[in-house]
């Protein structure tokens, strides 16, 4: 029937013993590939259950080394690698957590250069990143390639998090009908200067791990069309809907973005 | 009509910290209007110079995105609540 080594179904009975997913979906699971772009707080959370769950290939993509400041959120990351490639440390506690998952750690920037490259040998592609050029080039690339795409943003006590389903062009809304343009610079603040509860990384993170394995299994309802935002002071979640734009300029009806484009990044803020 | 207006944490240090306020108004830009009085600074947070909503920022009628009623011009109703929310970016500088 499967082909689960007795470890395998030990370690993955509670996923198998659900009827959404059982044996099927789990097999499901470690055949498929995910990318996690951003190993820091949104990606430290989604990469720790994406390799827990045994998805079969897992990589993650990020520039930076690990600093003390990462530490109260980034919990892939330990005072002893501060000064890492935090790929590197990420790589290290998620081997030690299943060694069943390919891991593939990218220390690089991401560009317009090499991520049609890094998302192509991927299934679903998740946003972890925490500013706005890279999150317009991650969806129009993930648009161009059709990929399914996990996006999620957090500041202070906020999080959003919606999913674009690039393998239906036709009608997933994308980021751009979100949000059509970056903010001029200096109108947003990030979280440098705004701050971010640490646990709203653990809360957001998760959701996009929920959502990739819905997506991967094909259960439930993922947030396609659908933002959630979460006001964690209130505990609120709500949910609003994400049409998408007949005027967007990714995906709308004219559209006038055929090619990946990069935007100037800034780090000035005042919103 | 007397509706709620949800604020995102950014714009909450404008409010005192408050998370939702109550306004009377008929329309959404007369309830941006509200705010402006109550708290200054709101309107160029929300509204760009001719009057429209920033392309950085989504104004909710309860779960419907605005731009897909009759924006700033909708009409509002007793209990309606109106939700900002700001195109957020979290974390570093750069990945």
């Amino acid at each position: 029937m499967f082909n689960f080594t007795e470890e395998q179904i030990k370690r993955y009975a509670r996923h198998i013993i659900l009827p959404e997913v059982g044996g099927k979906g789990q097999e499901k699971l470690l055949k498929s590939k995910v990318l996690v772009i951003g190993a820091g707080g949104l990606g430290s959370p989604a990469l720790f259950y994406l390799v827990a769950a045994g998805v079969g290939k897992v990589g993650f993509v990020d520039y930076d080394t690990v600093d003390f400041s990462n530490l109260q959120r980034q919990i892939l990351h330990t005072t002893d690698r501060v000064g890492e490639p935090k790929v590197e440390s990420a790589k290290k506690t998620l081997k030690a957590l299943n060694p069943d998952v390919e891991l593939v750690a990218y220390n690089t920037l991401v560009n317009k250069e090499n991520i049609m490259d890094l998302i192509k040998d991927y299934d679903i592609v998740l946003d972890g990143t925490d500013n706005f050029p890279t999150r317009f080039l991650i969806n129009d690339a993930c648009f161009f390639a059709g990929k399914p795409l996990v996006s999620a943003a957090m500041l202070r006590f906020e999080g959003q998090c919606t999913v674009f389903d690039f393998r239906d062009k036709e009608n997933s809304p994308c980021y751009r009908c979100l949000f059509p343009e970056p903010p001029p610079p200096g109108l947003v603040p990030s979280c440098q200067e705004a701050g971010i509860l640490g646990a709203i990384g653990g809360i957001m993170g998760c959701i996009q791990a929920t959502e990739a394995i819905k997506v991967l299994l094909g259960i439930g309802e993922p947030l396609v069309g659908k933002l959630l935002v979460m006001d964690a002071l209130s505990m609120d979640f709500r949910k609003v809907k994400l049409r998408k734009d007949p005027g967007c300029p990714l995906c709308g009806e004219k559209p006038q973005i055929k090619e990946l484009i990069e935007y100037e990044h800034s780090c000035e803020a005042r919103f | 009509m007397a509706v709620v207006v949800r604020v995102p944490t950014p714009l909450r240090r404008l409010t005192n910290g408050q998370g939702e306020i109550e306004v009377e108004a008929g329309t959404i830009r007369e309830a941006i209007e509200k705010l402006e009085e109550q708290y200054p600074g709101f309107k160029e947070r929300l509204l760009d110079e001719n009057g429209e909503v920033r392309r950085f920022v989504n104004l909710y009628l309860n779960d419907e995105d605005i731009r897909f009623l009759k924006g700033v011009d909708t009409e509002l109703k007793d209990g309606d609540t109106l939700s900002i929310v700001p195109a957020i970016a979290g974390g570093k500088l750069r990945v």
